[in-house]
Protein backbone atom coordinates (compact mmCIF):
# COMPACT_ATOMS: atom_id res chain seq x y z
CA UNK A 1 0.00 0.00 0.00
CA UNK A 2 2.27 2.64 0.93
CA UNK A 3 6.18 2.07 0.95
CA UNK A 4 6.93 4.32 4.26
CA UNK A 5 4.71 1.70 6.46
CA UNK A 6 6.21 -1.58 5.02
CA UNK A 7 9.89 -0.23 5.05
CA UNK A 8 12.57 -2.85 5.77
CA UNK A 9 14.67 -0.57 7.49
CA UNK A 10 12.53 1.09 9.67
CA UNK A 11 10.91 -1.80 10.71
CA UNK A 12 14.87 -3.31 11.75
CA UNK A 13 15.62 0.06 13.43
CA UNK A 14 12.12 0.12 15.62
CA UNK A 15 12.75 -3.32 16.48
CA UNK A 16 16.15 -2.67 17.61
CA UNK A 17 14.68 0.97 19.67
CA UNK A 18 12.31 -1.30 21.24
CA UNK A 19 14.41 -4.42 22.00
CA UNK A 20 17.53 -2.01 23.34
CA UNK A 21 14.83 -0.73 25.87
CA UNK A 22 13.25 -4.14 26.75
CA UNK A 23 16.71 -5.10 27.92
CA UNK A 24 16.58 -1.74 29.68
CA UNK A 25 13.53 -2.84 31.81
CA UNK A 26 14.28 -6.22 31.71
CA UNK A 27 18.26 -6.02 32.67
CA UNK A 28 17.88 -4.80 36.93
CA UNK A 29 15.63 -7.53 36.80
CA UNK A 30 17.67 -10.52 35.53
CA UNK A 31 20.56 -9.61 37.29
CA UNK A 32 19.18 -10.07 41.09
CA UNK A 33 17.51 -12.92 40.26
CA UNK A 34 20.01 -14.20 39.00
CA UNK A 35 22.33 -13.87 41.11
CA UNK A 36 20.68 -15.05 44.19
CA UNK A 37 20.84 -18.25 43.68
CA UNK A 38 25.01 -18.09 43.27
CA UNK A 39 27.80 -18.21 45.91
CA UNK A 40 28.84 -15.50 47.18
CA UNK A 41 32.05 -15.40 45.51
CA UNK A 42 30.61 -15.96 42.04
CA UNK A 43 28.40 -13.08 42.81
CA UNK A 44 31.25 -10.61 42.88
CA UNK A 45 33.48 -12.13 40.37
CA UNK A 46 30.88 -12.70 37.53
CA UNK A 47 28.07 -11.13 38.30
CA UNK A 48 26.70 -11.45 34.67
CA UNK A 49 27.39 -15.05 34.54
CA UNK A 50 24.10 -17.81 34.95
CA UNK A 51 24.45 -19.66 37.51
CA UNK A 52 25.60 -23.11 36.91
CA UNK A 53 26.74 -26.29 38.80
CA UNK A 54 29.76 -24.87 40.67
CA UNK A 55 28.78 -21.38 41.52
CA UNK A 56 25.20 -22.56 42.22
CA UNK A 57 24.06 -22.12 45.94
CA UNK A 58 20.79 -21.41 47.78
CA UNK A 59 22.78 -20.51 51.12
CA UNK A 60 21.00 -16.93 50.48
CA UNK A 61 17.18 -18.18 50.60
CA UNK A 62 18.30 -20.38 53.37
CA UNK A 63 18.85 -17.12 55.65
CA UNK A 64 16.04 -15.74 54.66
CA UNK A 65 13.94 -18.44 55.65
CA UNK A 66 15.71 -18.71 58.53
CA UNK A 67 15.92 -15.22 59.71
CA UNK A 68 12.71 -13.89 58.41
CA UNK A 69 9.19 -14.83 58.70
CA UNK A 70 8.61 -14.66 54.80
CA UNK A 71 5.65 -16.65 54.94
CA UNK A 72 3.95 -14.68 57.33
CA UNK A 73 4.75 -11.40 55.64
CA UNK A 74 3.35 -13.16 52.37
CA UNK A 75 0.06 -14.04 54.35
CA UNK A 76 -0.18 -10.71 55.79
CA UNK A 77 -0.06 -9.22 52.43
CA UNK A 78 -2.35 -11.78 50.63
CA UNK A 79 -4.66 -10.96 53.74
CA UNK A 80 -4.64 -7.65 53.09
CA UNK A 81 -4.91 -7.22 49.71
CA UNK A 82 -7.62 -9.70 49.04
CA UNK A 83 -9.43 -8.09 51.73
CA UNK A 84 -9.27 -4.74 50.50
CA UNK A 85 -10.31 -5.99 46.95
CA UNK A 86 -13.01 -7.28 48.21
CA UNK A 87 -14.42 -4.63 50.20
CA UNK A 88 -13.48 -2.37 46.85
CA UNK A 89 -15.71 -4.00 44.50
CA UNK A 90 -18.69 -4.47 46.73
CA UNK A 91 -19.14 -1.55 48.52
CA UNK A 92 -17.67 0.57 45.26
CA UNK A 93 -20.42 -1.56 42.99
CA UNK A 94 -23.00 -0.74 45.33
CA UNK A 95 -22.19 2.99 45.52
CA UNK A 96 -22.09 2.97 41.92
CA UNK A 97 -25.04 1.27 40.94
CA UNK A 98 -27.16 3.24 43.41
CA UNK A 99 -25.38 6.41 41.53
CA UNK A 100 -26.34 5.02 38.17
CA UNK A 101 -29.89 3.81 38.38
CA UNK A 102 -31.28 5.77 40.76
CA UNK A 103 -32.68 9.66 40.71
CA UNK A 104 -32.67 10.68 44.21
CA UNK A 105 -31.75 14.76 45.40
CA UNK A 106 -28.31 14.86 45.54
CA UNK A 107 -27.32 12.20 43.01
CA UNK A 108 -24.73 14.42 41.51
CA UNK A 109 -23.36 15.93 44.77
CA UNK A 110 -22.87 12.52 45.78
CA UNK A 111 -21.42 11.52 43.03
CA UNK A 112 -18.47 14.23 42.92
CA UNK A 113 -17.79 13.91 46.72
CA UNK A 114 -16.76 10.36 45.56
CA UNK A 115 -15.06 11.83 43.07
CA UNK A 116 -12.98 13.86 45.16
CA UNK A 117 -10.50 11.10 46.30
CA UNK A 118 -9.05 10.23 42.61
CA UNK A 119 -6.99 12.85 42.72
CA UNK A 120 -6.18 13.88 46.58
CA UNK A 121 -4.08 11.27 47.89
CA UNK A 122 -5.12 9.74 51.18
CA UNK A 123 -1.37 9.88 52.12
CA UNK A 124 -2.24 13.81 52.91
CA UNK A 125 -4.30 12.18 55.87
CA UNK A 126 -1.67 10.69 57.07
CA UNK A 127 -0.93 12.18 60.55
CA UNK A 128 -5.01 11.84 61.48
CA UNK A 129 -5.19 8.71 60.28
CA UNK A 130 -2.66 7.60 62.50
CA UNK A 131 -4.24 8.98 65.26
CA UNK A 132 -8.13 7.19 64.82
CA UNK A 133 -6.73 4.01 64.45
CA UNK A 134 -4.74 4.24 67.92
CA UNK A 135 -7.85 5.78 69.28
CA UNK A 136 -10.22 2.89 67.99
CA UNK A 137 -6.94 0.08 68.78
CA UNK A 138 -6.58 -0.63 65.36
CA UNK A 139 -3.03 0.54 64.81
CA UNK A 140 -1.03 -2.95 64.46
CA UNK A 141 -3.70 -4.89 62.90
CA UNK A 142 -4.91 -5.78 59.56
CA UNK A 143 -7.94 -4.26 59.86
CA UNK A 144 -5.94 -0.73 59.78
CA UNK A 145 -4.34 -1.26 55.98
CA UNK A 146 -7.83 -3.04 55.00
CA UNK A 147 -9.58 -0.18 55.89
CA UNK A 148 -7.11 2.87 54.19
CA UNK A 149 -6.75 0.50 51.09
CA UNK A 150 -10.44 0.72 50.59
CA UNK A 151 -10.92 3.90 51.73
CA UNK A 152 -8.46 4.65 48.67
CA UNK A 153 -9.67 2.59 45.85
CA UNK A 154 -13.33 3.56 46.26
CA UNK A 155 -13.27 6.71 44.74
CA UNK A 156 -11.90 5.59 41.51
CA UNK A 157 -13.52 2.11 41.43
CA UNK A 158 -17.02 3.58 42.01
CA UNK A 159 -16.24 6.11 39.09
CA UNK A 160 -15.26 3.19 36.67
CA UNK A 161 -18.26 0.76 38.02
CA UNK A 162 -20.95 3.61 37.46
CA UNK A 163 -19.70 4.43 33.59
CA UNK A 164 -19.94 0.98 33.04
CA UNK A 165 -22.98 -0.18 34.74
CA UNK A 166 -25.09 2.60 32.59
CA UNK A 167 -24.50 0.50 29.80
CA UNK A 168 -26.40 -2.39 31.17
CA UNK A 169 -30.11 -2.37 29.36
CA UNK A 170 -32.79 -0.69 31.02
CA UNK A 171 -34.82 -3.10 29.79
CA UNK A 172 -33.41 -6.25 31.76
CA UNK A 173 -33.71 -4.78 34.99
CA UNK A 174 -37.70 -3.72 34.16
CA UNK A 175 -38.32 -7.36 33.64
CA UNK A 176 -36.56 -8.32 36.58
CA UNK A 177 -38.91 -5.70 38.67
CA UNK A 178 -41.92 -6.87 36.77
CA UNK A 179 -41.45 -10.48 37.74
CA UNK A 180 -41.03 -9.44 41.14
CA UNK A 181 -37.14 -9.24 42.20
CA UNK A 182 -35.95 -7.27 45.14
CA UNK A 183 -33.57 -3.96 43.95
CA UNK A 184 -31.00 -6.30 45.87
CA UNK A 185 -31.69 -8.67 43.87
CA UNK A 186 -31.50 -7.04 40.91
CA UNK A 187 -28.55 -5.73 41.76
CA UNK A 188 -26.68 -9.08 42.72
CA UNK A 189 -28.00 -11.15 39.90
CA UNK A 190 -28.89 -9.07 37.09
CA UNK A 191 -26.12 -6.01 37.02
CA UNK A 192 -23.12 -7.31 38.92
CA UNK A 193 -22.73 -10.93 36.70
CA UNK A 194 -23.19 -7.95 33.69
CA UNK A 195 -19.61 -5.80 34.89
CA UNK A 196 -17.66 -8.43 35.43
CA UNK A 197 -15.36 -7.25 32.81
CA UNK A 198 -15.25 -3.95 34.51
CA UNK A 199 -14.75 -5.56 37.97
CA UNK A 200 -11.60 -7.48 37.00
CA UNK A 201 -9.96 -3.80 35.58
CA UNK A 202 -10.79 -2.20 39.02
CA UNK A 203 -9.53 -5.28 41.42
CA UNK A 204 -6.03 -5.37 39.11
CA UNK A 205 -5.88 -1.47 39.32
CA UNK A 206 -5.65 -2.09 42.89
CA UNK A 207 -3.79 -4.86 43.34
CA UNK A 208 -0.74 -3.57 42.70
CA UNK A 209 -0.47 -0.30 44.51
CA UNK A 210 -1.99 -2.03 47.75
CA UNK A 211 0.88 -5.20 47.48
CA UNK A 212 3.48 -2.53 46.88
CA UNK A 213 2.50 -0.27 49.53
CA UNK A 214 5.09 0.50 52.06
CA UNK A 215 3.91 3.82 53.48
CA UNK A 216 0.89 2.77 55.09
CA UNK A 217 2.63 -0.49 56.81
CA UNK A 218 5.65 1.66 58.02
CA UNK A 219 3.50 3.65 59.57
CA UNK A 220 0.26 1.79 60.73
CA UNK A 221 1.45 -1.40 60.96
CA UNK A 222 5.02 -2.16 61.80
CA UNK A 223 4.90 -4.85 63.91
CA UNK A 224 6.15 -8.25 63.43
CA UNK A 225 3.09 -10.21 63.44
CA UNK A 226 1.28 -7.51 60.99
CA UNK A 227 4.20 -6.85 58.53
CA UNK A 228 3.22 -7.16 54.57
CA UNK A 229 5.76 -8.29 52.23
CA UNK A 230 7.11 -5.49 51.07
CA UNK A 231 8.14 -3.53 54.76
CA UNK A 232 9.29 -6.80 55.57
CA UNK A 233 11.78 -7.03 53.09
CA UNK A 234 12.34 -3.64 53.36
CA UNK A 235 13.48 -4.14 56.82
CA UNK A 236 15.14 -7.32 56.37
CA UNK A 237 17.33 -5.63 53.29
CA UNK A 238 18.23 -3.00 55.78
CA UNK A 239 19.01 -5.52 58.88
CA UNK A 240 21.05 -7.82 56.24
CA UNK A 241 23.01 -4.94 53.95
CA UNK A 242 26.17 -6.37 54.09
CA UNK A 243 24.83 -10.21 53.23
CA UNK A 244 24.49 -9.82 49.52
CA UNK A 245 23.57 -13.57 49.08
CA UNK A 246 20.31 -12.71 51.79
CA UNK A 247 19.72 -9.68 50.10
CA UNK A 248 19.76 -10.93 46.54
CA UNK A 249 17.04 -13.64 47.78
CA UNK A 250 14.70 -11.80 49.88
CA UNK A 251 14.53 -9.47 46.54
CA UNK A 252 14.27 -12.34 44.33
CA UNK A 253 11.15 -13.36 46.79
CA UNK A 254 9.60 -10.23 46.91
CA UNK A 255 9.82 -10.48 43.01
CA UNK A 256 8.40 -13.85 42.72
CA UNK A 257 5.04 -13.29 43.35
CA UNK A 258 4.20 -10.10 42.14
CA UNK A 259 5.88 -11.34 38.45
CA UNK A 260 3.86 -14.63 38.52
CA UNK A 261 0.72 -12.58 39.22
CA UNK A 262 1.18 -9.79 36.66
CA UNK A 263 1.68 -13.13 34.05
CA UNK A 264 -1.62 -13.94 35.20
CA UNK A 265 -3.22 -10.96 35.24
CA UNK A 266 -1.25 -8.95 32.42
CA UNK A 267 -3.75 -9.36 29.49
CA UNK A 268 -6.79 -8.26 32.16
CA UNK A 269 -4.31 -4.95 33.20
CA UNK A 270 -3.28 -4.44 29.48
CA UNK A 271 -7.03 -4.48 28.40
CA UNK A 272 -8.15 -2.47 31.48
CA UNK A 273 -5.64 0.25 30.70
CA UNK A 274 -5.88 0.38 27.15
CA UNK A 275 -10.05 -0.11 26.77
CA UNK A 276 -9.72 3.93 28.07
CA UNK A 277 -11.07 2.96 31.84
CA UNK A 278 -9.33 5.57 32.88
CA UNK A 279 -10.16 8.78 31.15
CA UNK B 1 -42.86 8.16 37.90
CA UNK B 2 -41.28 8.39 40.92
CA UNK B 3 -42.14 6.89 44.17
CA UNK B 4 -42.35 9.35 47.01
CA UNK B 5 -42.23 7.09 49.54
CA UNK B 6 -38.24 7.13 51.23
CA UNK B 7 -36.71 4.43 49.34
CA UNK B 8 -34.28 2.69 51.73
CA UNK B 9 -32.45 0.34 49.51
CA UNK B 10 -30.47 3.50 47.59
CA UNK B 11 -28.96 4.12 51.37
CA UNK B 12 -28.34 0.90 51.91
CA UNK B 13 -26.46 0.54 48.77
CA UNK B 14 -24.11 4.07 49.78
CA UNK B 15 -23.70 3.59 52.74
CA UNK B 16 -21.30 0.94 53.42
CA UNK B 17 -18.47 2.96 50.61
CA UNK B 18 -19.82 6.80 51.90
CA UNK B 19 -18.98 5.79 55.27
CA UNK B 20 -15.73 3.87 54.84
CA UNK B 21 -14.37 7.02 52.40
CA UNK B 22 -15.97 9.59 55.14
CA UNK B 23 -14.37 8.13 58.42
CA UNK B 24 -11.18 6.68 56.92
CA UNK B 25 -10.63 9.25 54.24
CA UNK B 26 -11.79 12.44 53.84
CA UNK B 27 -12.80 13.18 58.06
CA UNK B 28 -8.77 12.30 58.80
CA UNK B 29 -8.00 14.76 55.74
CA UNK B 30 -9.52 17.94 56.99
CA UNK B 31 -8.70 16.29 60.38
CA UNK B 32 -5.05 16.61 59.53
CA UNK B 33 -5.17 20.66 58.57
CA UNK B 34 -6.89 21.61 61.34
CA UNK B 35 -4.01 19.40 63.32
CA UNK B 36 -1.82 21.66 61.54
CA UNK B 37 -3.38 24.76 63.30
CA UNK B 38 -2.33 23.19 66.71
CA UNK B 39 0.87 22.90 68.90
CA UNK B 40 2.06 20.58 71.93
CA UNK B 41 2.18 22.87 74.91
CA UNK B 42 3.42 21.10 78.08
CA UNK B 43 1.35 18.18 76.76
CA UNK B 44 -1.67 19.74 75.93
CA UNK B 45 -2.98 20.51 72.30
CA UNK B 46 -3.05 24.23 72.27
CA UNK B 47 -4.89 26.36 69.25
CA UNK B 48 -2.08 28.51 67.38
CA UNK B 49 -3.52 29.70 64.03
CA UNK B 50 -1.05 29.80 61.19
CA UNK B 51 2.01 29.80 63.29
CA UNK B 52 2.93 26.91 62.20
CA UNK B 53 3.08 27.22 58.73
CA UNK B 54 5.05 30.88 59.93
CA UNK B 55 7.75 28.37 61.45
CA UNK B 56 7.79 26.13 58.29
CA UNK B 57 8.32 29.38 55.60
CA UNK B 58 10.36 31.10 57.71
CA UNK B 59 11.93 29.72 60.27
CA UNK B 60 15.59 29.43 59.62
CA UNK B 61 15.79 25.60 60.49
CA UNK B 62 12.56 24.55 58.91
CA UNK B 63 12.56 26.87 55.96
CA UNK B 64 15.10 25.73 54.85
CA UNK B 65 14.32 22.16 55.10
CA UNK B 66 11.15 22.91 53.41
CA UNK B 67 12.05 24.58 50.72
CA UNK B 68 15.09 22.41 50.22
CA UNK B 69 12.59 19.58 49.91
CA UNK B 70 10.14 21.25 47.64
CA UNK B 71 12.63 22.23 45.07
CA UNK B 72 13.89 18.47 45.28
CA UNK B 73 10.29 17.68 44.54
CA UNK B 74 10.19 20.45 41.56
CA UNK B 75 13.25 18.97 40.07
CA UNK B 76 11.68 15.18 40.38
CA UNK B 77 8.94 15.98 38.80
CA UNK B 78 10.46 18.04 35.92
CA UNK B 79 12.80 15.01 34.86
CA UNK B 80 9.43 12.86 34.83
CA UNK B 81 8.15 15.55 32.39
CA UNK B 82 10.96 15.56 30.49
CA UNK B 83 12.40 12.28 30.09
CA UNK B 84 9.38 9.37 31.30
CA UNK B 85 7.04 10.90 29.17
CA UNK B 86 8.47 11.96 26.21
CA UNK B 87 10.12 8.18 26.07
CA UNK B 88 6.75 6.68 26.91
CA UNK B 89 5.30 8.32 23.69
CA UNK B 90 7.93 7.68 21.61
CA UNK B 91 8.05 3.74 22.70
CA UNK B 92 3.37 4.04 22.43
CA UNK B 93 4.52 5.44 19.10
CA UNK B 94 6.25 2.43 17.84
CA UNK B 95 4.03 0.11 19.38
CA UNK B 96 1.12 1.18 17.89
CA UNK B 97 3.12 1.17 14.20
CA UNK B 98 0.34 -1.07 12.65
CA UNK B 99 2.51 -3.67 10.96
CA UNK B 100 4.61 -4.51 14.57
CA UNK B 101 5.74 -7.95 14.98
CA UNK B 102 5.76 -8.94 19.02
CA UNK B 103 4.06 -5.90 19.96
CA UNK B 104 2.20 -7.33 22.67
CA UNK B 105 5.37 -9.14 23.91
CA UNK B 106 7.35 -5.92 24.09
CA UNK B 107 4.39 -4.33 25.64
CA UNK B 108 4.56 -6.67 28.59
CA UNK B 109 7.93 -6.82 29.01
CA UNK B 110 8.42 -2.84 29.27
CA UNK B 111 5.62 -2.97 31.88
CA UNK B 112 7.22 -5.53 34.54
CA UNK B 113 8.98 -3.16 36.10
CA UNK B 114 6.24 -0.79 36.59
CA UNK B 115 4.54 -3.59 39.01
CA UNK B 116 7.42 -3.84 40.98
CA UNK B 117 7.26 -2.43 44.65
CA UNK B 118 9.44 0.62 45.55
CA UNK B 119 11.73 -1.16 48.16
CA UNK B 120 12.77 -3.77 45.28
CA UNK B 121 13.30 -1.24 42.53
CA UNK B 122 15.42 0.65 44.93
CA UNK B 123 17.31 -1.92 46.15
CA UNK B 124 17.98 -3.43 43.12
CA UNK B 125 19.14 -0.03 41.21
CA UNK B 126 21.46 0.65 44.42
CA UNK B 127 23.22 -2.89 44.10
CA UNK B 128 23.50 -2.40 40.12
CA UNK B 129 25.23 0.82 40.87
CA UNK B 130 26.94 0.22 43.32
CA UNK B 131 30.79 0.74 43.41
CA UNK B 132 31.63 -2.48 45.77
CA UNK B 133 29.79 -4.70 43.17
CA UNK B 134 30.75 -3.17 39.93
CA UNK B 135 28.28 -3.99 37.41
CA UNK B 136 27.21 -0.47 36.60
CA UNK B 137 31.31 0.21 36.21
CA UNK B 138 31.86 -2.74 34.08
CA UNK B 139 29.05 -2.04 32.06
CA UNK B 140 30.41 1.29 31.33
CA UNK B 141 33.62 0.14 30.68
CA UNK B 142 32.47 -2.64 27.81
CA UNK B 143 30.76 0.78 25.84
CA UNK B 144 34.55 2.67 26.55
CA UNK B 145 32.88 4.95 28.75
CA UNK B 146 33.91 3.83 32.25
CA UNK B 147 35.74 7.18 33.16
CA UNK B 148 32.13 8.24 33.17
CA UNK B 149 31.09 6.29 36.31
CA UNK B 150 30.49 7.59 39.28
CA UNK B 151 28.84 6.05 42.83
CA UNK B 152 26.04 8.67 42.06
CA UNK B 153 23.75 7.75 44.66
CA UNK B 154 26.39 8.54 47.35
CA UNK B 155 27.34 12.03 45.29
CA UNK B 156 25.08 15.16 46.74
CA UNK B 157 25.35 16.62 42.88
CA UNK B 158 23.78 13.57 41.33
CA UNK B 159 21.89 11.48 43.81
CA UNK B 160 18.50 13.42 43.59
CA UNK B 161 18.56 12.94 39.81
CA UNK B 162 19.67 9.35 39.39
CA UNK B 163 17.08 8.22 42.12
CA UNK B 164 14.55 10.34 39.53
CA UNK B 165 16.08 8.07 36.47
CA UNK B 166 14.96 5.21 38.44
CA UNK B 167 11.52 6.13 38.82
CA UNK B 168 11.24 6.92 35.60
CA UNK B 169 12.87 3.73 34.80
CA UNK B 170 10.00 1.95 37.35
CA UNK B 171 7.15 3.74 35.74
CA UNK B 172 7.76 4.58 32.04
CA UNK B 173 4.96 2.03 31.77
CA UNK B 174 2.14 4.26 32.65
CA UNK B 175 2.67 6.63 29.74
CA UNK B 176 3.47 4.21 27.10
CA UNK B 177 0.04 2.28 27.81
CA UNK B 178 -1.98 5.23 28.10
CA UNK B 179 -0.30 6.88 24.84
CA UNK B 180 -0.58 3.57 22.80
CA UNK B 181 -4.13 3.50 24.00
CA UNK B 182 -4.81 6.47 22.39
CA UNK B 183 -2.70 6.10 19.83
CA UNK B 184 -4.94 3.24 18.92
CA UNK B 185 -8.33 4.82 19.02
CA UNK B 186 -7.24 7.27 16.28
CA UNK B 187 -9.45 6.12 13.41
CA UNK B 188 -7.60 4.44 10.27
CA UNK B 189 -8.99 6.96 7.42
CA UNK B 190 -7.46 10.13 8.90
CA UNK B 191 -4.35 8.49 8.75
CA UNK B 192 -4.87 7.18 5.22
CA UNK B 193 -6.27 10.73 4.21
CA UNK B 194 -2.49 11.91 5.11
CA UNK B 195 -1.01 9.70 3.46
CA UNK B 196 -2.64 10.42 0.02
CA UNK B 197 -2.01 14.27 0.59
CA UNK B 198 1.76 12.48 1.11
CA UNK B 199 1.67 13.16 5.38
CA UNK B 200 3.67 9.72 6.49
CA UNK B 201 6.16 8.43 8.85
CA UNK B 202 7.43 10.79 11.74
CA UNK B 203 5.47 13.58 9.70
CA UNK B 204 2.33 11.80 10.38
CA UNK B 205 3.31 11.30 13.52
CA UNK B 206 4.03 15.05 14.70
CA UNK B 207 1.42 16.75 12.26
CA UNK B 208 -1.49 14.21 12.95
CA UNK B 209 -1.51 11.76 16.11
CA UNK B 210 0.72 14.03 18.19
CA UNK B 211 -2.08 17.06 18.06
CA UNK B 212 -4.78 13.91 18.64
CA UNK B 213 -3.38 12.61 21.75
CA UNK B 214 -2.88 16.19 23.56
CA UNK B 215 -5.55 15.29 26.12
CA UNK B 216 -4.09 11.99 26.74
CA UNK B 217 -0.50 14.12 27.65
CA UNK B 218 -2.28 16.33 29.96
CA UNK B 219 -4.05 13.62 31.72
CA UNK B 220 -0.86 11.74 32.39
CA UNK B 221 0.98 15.52 33.05
CA UNK B 222 -1.24 15.96 35.81
CA UNK B 223 -1.02 11.75 37.20
CA UNK B 224 2.72 12.08 37.22
CA UNK B 225 2.40 15.50 39.18
CA UNK B 226 0.09 13.93 42.05
CA UNK B 227 2.43 11.00 41.78
CA UNK B 228 5.54 12.71 42.17
CA UNK B 229 4.45 15.47 44.83
CA UNK B 230 3.14 12.38 46.84
CA UNK B 231 6.37 10.40 46.44
CA UNK B 232 8.45 8.79 49.20
CA UNK B 233 8.67 5.11 48.85
CA UNK B 234 11.66 4.70 46.84
CA UNK B 235 13.65 7.62 48.35
CA UNK B 236 12.97 5.74 51.67
CA UNK B 237 13.89 2.34 50.21
CA UNK B 238 16.94 3.60 48.95
CA UNK B 239 18.39 6.43 50.77
CA UNK B 240 16.39 5.97 53.99
CA UNK B 241 14.38 8.46 56.08
CA UNK B 242 17.04 10.98 56.39
CA UNK B 243 17.19 11.53 52.28
CA UNK B 244 20.72 11.58 52.12
CA UNK B 245 23.54 12.50 51.24
CA UNK B 246 22.52 15.34 53.34
CA UNK B 247 19.37 15.43 52.92
CA UNK B 248 20.20 16.39 48.76
CA UNK B 249 17.52 14.06 47.76
CA UNK B 250 14.75 15.01 50.48
CA UNK B 251 11.37 15.43 49.02
CA UNK B 252 8.49 16.39 50.55
CA UNK B 253 7.03 13.08 51.51
CA UNK B 254 10.51 11.97 53.09
CA UNK B 255 10.36 15.43 54.97
CA UNK B 256 7.11 14.86 56.54
CA UNK B 257 7.52 11.53 57.57
CA UNK B 258 10.71 12.79 58.94
CA UNK B 259 8.54 15.39 60.87
CA UNK B 260 5.73 13.32 61.76
CA UNK B 261 7.51 10.62 63.01
CA UNK B 262 10.89 11.45 64.23
CA UNK B 263 14.41 10.04 63.38
CA UNK B 264 17.12 9.58 65.81
CA UNK B 265 17.46 12.30 68.36
CA UNK B 266 14.45 14.55 67.25
CA UNK B 267 11.34 13.79 68.16
CA UNK B 268 8.28 13.59 66.17
CA UNK B 269 5.79 16.13 65.87
CA UNK B 270 2.43 15.44 64.66
CA UNK B 271 1.35 19.19 63.91
CA UNK B 272 4.46 20.23 62.31
CA UNK B 273 3.63 17.05 59.90
CA UNK B 274 0.52 18.04 59.61
CA UNK B 275 1.54 21.84 58.60
CA UNK B 276 3.61 19.86 56.07
CA UNK B 277 0.66 17.71 54.91
CA UNK B 278 -1.47 21.10 54.76
CA UNK B 279 1.45 22.46 52.29
CA UNK B 280 1.29 19.23 49.93
CA UNK B 281 -2.46 19.28 50.07
CA UNK B 282 -2.23 22.86 48.85
CA UNK B 283 0.46 22.33 46.32
CA UNK B 284 -1.52 19.28 44.47
CA UNK B 285 -4.74 21.13 44.73
CA UNK B 286 -3.46 24.31 42.96
CA UNK B 287 -1.84 21.28 40.32
CA UNK B 288 -4.96 19.71 40.02
CA UNK B 289 -7.02 23.08 39.70
CA UNK B 290 -4.57 24.58 36.92
CA UNK B 291 -5.58 21.17 35.09
CA UNK B 292 -8.67 21.30 35.54
CA UNK B 293 -9.38 24.89 34.45
CA UNK B 294 -6.66 26.28 32.80
CA UNK B 295 -5.32 23.16 30.62
CA UNK B 296 -8.30 20.77 30.76
CA UNK B 297 -10.88 22.91 29.47
CA UNK B 298 -8.65 25.27 27.23
CA UNK B 299 -7.26 22.12 24.93
CA UNK B 300 -8.68 22.00 21.60
CA UNK B 301 -10.24 18.21 21.39
CA UNK B 302 -11.35 16.71 17.96
CA UNK B 303 -14.36 14.63 17.00
CA UNK B 304 -12.78 11.42 15.90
Amino acid sequence: MNTARSNPINAALMHGALILYTLIALFPVFVILINSFKSRKKIFREPLALPDAESFSLVGYQTVMKQGDFILYFQNSFIVTVGSLTLILLFGAMAAFALSEYRFRGNMLMGLYLALGIMIPIRIGTVAILEMMVATGLVNTLWALILVYTAQGLPLAVFILSEFMRQVSDDLKNAGRIDGLSEYAIFFKLVLPLVRPAMATVAVFNMIPIWNDLWFPLILAPAEETKTLTLGSQVFIGQFVTDWNAVLSALSMAILPVLVLYVIFSRQLIRGITSGAVK
Amino acid sequence: MQLPRLRWHIAVFLAPAVLIYSTVMIFPLFNTLRLALYAEVDQGRVFVGFENFRTLFFDPIWSEQFWNALGNNFWFFLIHMLVQNPIGIALAALLSHPRLRFAALYRSAIFIPTVLSFVIVGFAWKLILSPIWGIAPSLLDAVGLKSLFAPWLGKEEYALTTLAMISVWQFVGIPMMLIYAALLSIPEDILEAGEIDGVTGLAAFWKIKLPLILPSIGIISILTFVGNFNAFDLIYAAQGALAGPDFSTDILGTFMYRTFFGFQLQLGDPHMGSAIAGAMFAIILVGVCLYLFGIQTRMRRYQL
